[in-house]
């Protein structure tokens, strides 16, 4: 039976120690998957694991990736928020890993949004 | 949907926001009966009689974002299509279970696709809930269980960073996605 080893998770918990773990309660930017019955018809899925790739491979402690239900634009799915904090949330829209990949490279770690595949910028926050 | 493992991450979306705190999932197939069943268990709010009724309908949904809920016509027929079923059991206050049942070897049966990948989005998406899964797919067995995660990692990691999500895909490398 395939099941997680305690060693592995200890080997985790050594590499770990020392450093501050900001993912438990402050970050600078969320990233939110909307993964409603429409975002994942459509392949919200494949978005959420190119960003998880992404924050592994950034290092970066102050992102949060998470998901949420369906905004009410099913036609535009798969679409993410992105909150950077002090700045308008942005809505991406009609997304493939590709897109994903520039967008954590240009707006969550430059801090430039993509206007290319934004919907709008601006409206209700959820911080 | 392209395949089961989409369904059953759409499906466990909708018990996140039932209020649940504990998501049962359970794929496992019975070669001597031709049989490959899918289980989705909450401990959320549940559904009352009508409700229950109407969950199969698809212009019968509890968001607001829109007028039409799909998840479980979709599940449903992509059961049907194999000759199976779907049940939906639940108890007001309490718990839903929803059962998709399908003729493995069925033509039309979808394949189940990536589990890993469904089961980490969840996490991902949930890191306060907790998860249980169990599967049981070509005699190879993977069971998960975020509970004793949890308690393994005693608060210095969170179970939704990277380190932790990869090792529990790593569960499903050797799978075959079926």
């Amino acid at each position: 039976m395939a099941k997680l080893k305690i060693e592995d998770l200890k080997k985790i918990k050594e590499s770990m120690k020392g450093t501050v773990n900001l993912r438990q309660g402050e970050y600078r930017v969320k990233i939110t998957v909307h993964m409603g019955t429409c975002g994942i018809a459509a392949g919200a899925r494949t978005i959420m694991t190119a960003f998880l790739d992404k924050l592994e491979k950034s290092g970066a402690t102050d992102i949060i990736l998470t998901s949420s239900g369906c905004a009410g634009l099913c036609n535009h799915e798969p679409m993410i928020t992105l909150e950077v904090k002090g700045s308008a949330p942005v809505k991406y829209i009609k997304l493939d890993p590709d897109k994903a990949d520039r967008i954590f490279d240009e707006h969550v770690l430059g801090g430039n949004p993509v206007a290319d595949y934004a919907l709008s910028i601006g409206s209700e926050t959820t911080y | 949907m392209q395949d089961l493992s989409l369904h059953i991450l759409d499906i466990a979306e909708n018990a996140t926001k039932a209020g649940a705190t504990l998501i049962e999932i359970d794929v496992s197939e019975d070669i001597s009966k031709d049989l490959l069943q899918i289980s989705i268990r909450d401990n959320g709010r549940g559904m009352d009689e009508e409700m229950l009724k109407g969950a199969t309908d698809p212009f019968v949904t509890t968001r607001t974002t829109r007028r039409v809920g799909l998840g479980l016509p979709l599940l449903e027929q992509a059961a049907k299509e194999t000759g199976g079923s779907l049940l939906i059991t639940s108890e007001p206050g309490k718990r839903t279970e929803v059962v998709a049942t399908f003729q493995e070897s069925h033509i039309d049966r979808r394949p189940v696709g990536d589990m890993g990948a469904t089961l980490t989005t969840l996490i991902m998406g949930n890191p306060d809930l907790d998860f249980i899964y169990y599967s049981n797919l070509d005699g190879e067995e993977i069971d998960v269980d975020t509970r004793s995660i949890r308690g393994e990692l005693n608060g210095s990691i969170n179970i939704n960073d990277p380190a932790v999500i990869n090792l529990i895909k790593d569960l499903f490398k050797k799978t075959r996605k079926h």
